[in-house]
């Protein structure tokens, strides 16, 4: 077994990432995983104390354009792609409480 | 007929723009069964829009510089009221509510859309075996795949289904599939074309580019996409790129570097007949009057590491998204959290559960520095390194792809394998600099090998020139 990332690590990652594992899905990613990460392994040869890091490769200022309203987004459009709606709104189930 | 010959043809009154159209139809007609390059083929809207064409012809107006092209888009492009897949299940029925700036780039131009074609879910992948519709084939030998994630653009170009194609680019997804086909195929300069309704994977990396069977076809698309859109905050305030005289200006006196590294040297698995053609690659600039020389860009050795943390980091944000609340398919459950994880874990595929964990893990409390940090940092030593090359070099090259166009089933069970597909095409993402593949010489099993040309960020213009003596040269030998 690969120490770069447990079982129990992967079970976690899926929670925080809203999805749900099979035993079998739990085994097979959790080896994918560190092999990925064994790979990765090979930065730790890089001495990297002194370097700034780059998050993006333009550089970016901010962008503002006149504050003029222009076209807007067709609302019936964007509703009409949704599971369900109901009085203009996006609809889901309970959010809070006891569903029963 | 090449795509930069279609134009004149129709305003001739050669051929019209529905004659080009029932021609390219016919031959998907023929091979789509067999090759699935597209997730929806638009023969309906296509025909309308050769007729409006047309009709603007026969009044005697210009519909555009892409007067009556057919061409391909990839499905991660957003097309208003077009359903536009990323082959995922989880977008499946989706249409969206407006138009990708290109799009309308295209159609202003003239060009014919005619389909949406097949890619990667969400363009995660190298070979087209990861849509949840089913793989796309390699036209020049249907055993093998076309390459990914911009698998099915490449393969439509390579069948003769559309002289032009569009795909996208996050780590080698145009240049690498181009290159399994035996087809042209650019990643601009990041910010060159804008993103605007390009569907999110990873957003400092993702770039639109075009698919063609020319270096001068592929130059004509590039420029009609290219230039400032006020929509895309990353856009580069420029005008649209003019490339006319890079086509034939040559390569006298450039100096171009081959990249030792992923030219055998520290880095393995480049096989002996893609090494091979580059030498010839080689020599051919060299004949052309450059000043070719091996040289050395070291950190591009630790560029898939700090990519496969980097890009799965972003992917595993920007797909947050998709929780069944504002688009695509929803699985009922009895509260929201539960909704959304029931959404999620029956719409992604494999690998995108794959990359939204790995990114997930990279960013959480206790790994984010020694994974995501680190891999930031990486990038900035890639960039140095580019630049300190570019002080001494026009031009950079380099294998496209370290294979041929490999069988079907061959990497999908080791996805560290299939991601060493990108091994040379990742640090011109990871920098956000342009580069190109052009089909140079084949392998010992006849299949079509790319070379790549890269160049520092906004430089095109010198990297087409390269590109178009190679192409000169490589339709020489045949």
């Amino acid at each position: 077994m690969n120490e770069r990332i447990s079982r129990d690590d992967v079970a976690h990652v899926a929670r925080l990432a809203c999805l749900s594992l099979t035993d079998d899905e739990l085994d097979s990613f959790t080896s994918q995983l560190a092999d990925i990460l064994e790979h990765a392994a090979d930065l730790d040869a890089l001495e990297l104390e002194e370097i700034e890091p780059t998050a993006h490769p333009l550089p970016l200022a901010n962008v503002l354009r006149d504050d003029e309203p222009g076209a807007v987004a067709d609302r019936e459009a964007f509703l009409a792609s949704a599971p369900q709606v109901e009085n203009n709104q996006f609809k889901v189930p309970p959010a809070l409480g006891d569903p029963s | 007929m090449n795509a930069r010959e279609i134009p004149s043809a129709i305003r001739n009154g050669e051929t019209t723009a529905k004659e080009v159209l029932e021609t390219h139809l016919k031959v998907i007609q023929n091979r789509e069964e067999e090759i699935h390059a597209f997730n929806l083929v638009m023969e309906e809207e296509a025909r309308n829009e050769a007729e409006r064409i047309d009709a603007l012809a026969a009044k005697g107006e210009d519909p555009g510089p892409l007067t009556g092209i057919p061409i391909a888009v990839k499905d991660n492009v957003c097309t208003q009221g077009v359903p536009t897949t990323c082959s995922s299940k989880i977008l499946d029925g989706w249409r969206p509510p407006y138009d990708a700036t290109i799009i309308e780039r295209l159609r202003d131009a003239g060009a014919v859309i005619v389909g949406k074609t097949n890619l990667d879910e969400f363009a995660m992948g190298a070979s087209t075996e990861n849509s949840a519709f089913g793989p796309t084939r390699n036209p020049l030998d249907t055993t093998r795949v076309p390459g990914g994630s911009s698998g099915g653009s490449a393969a439509a170009v390579a069948a003769g289904f559309a002289p032009l194609a569009i795909g996208s680019d996050t780590g080698g997804s145009i240049r690498q599939p181009a290159a399994l086909c035996g087809v042209v195929g650019v990643k601009p300069t990041y910010g060159r074309v804008s993103r605007y309704g390009l569907v999110a994977f990873a957003s400092s990396l993702d770039q639109i580019g075009p698919f063609a069977e020319t270096v001068a076809d592929a130059a004509l698309l590039l420029e009609v996409i290219s230039g400032h859109d006020p929509l895309d905050t990353t856009s580069i305030p420029e005008p649209p790129l003019d490339l006319s005289t890079a086509l034939t200006q040559g390569v006298e006196g450039l100096r171009i570097g081959v990249i030792d590294e992923l030219s055998g040297g520290a880095i393995e698995g480049i096989s002996d007949d893609v090494l091979g053609c580059l030498e010839d690659a080689v020599q051919a600039l060299t004949s052309a009057g450059a000043i070719v020389e091996r040289t050395s860009v070291p950190s591009t050795v630790y560029g898939l590491s700090a990519y496969y943390v980097i890009a799965p980091a972003e992917a595993s944000s920007n797909l947050a998204r998709y929780d069944g609340v504002r688009f695509g398919p929803r699985v009922d459950a009895k509260t929201t959290s539960e909704m959304m994880v029931a959404t999620r874990t029956a719409g992604f595929g494999d690998e995108v559960k794959r990359r939204i964990m790995l990114g997930t893990y990279a960013l959480s409390a206790g790994y984010y520095d020694a994974y995501y940090g680190k891999s930031q940092k990486v990038r900035t030593l890639i960039m140095n390194d580019f630049a300190n090359a570019y002080k001494k070099y026009d031009l950079l090259l380099s294998p496209t792809a370290p294979t041929t166009a490999f069988p079907l089933g061959d990497k999908t069970e080791d996805p560290l394998q299939m991601y060493l597909q990108d091994i040379c095409t990742i640090s011109s993402n990871l920098a956000g600099h342009p580069a190109m593949s052009v089909p140079f010489g084949e392998g010992t099993d006849g299949l079509p090998v790319g070379i790549q040309v890269l160049a520092s960020a906004m430089d095109e213009h010198t990297m087409f020139r390269a590109g178009a003596v190679l192409e000169a040269s490589n339709q020489g030998k045949s």
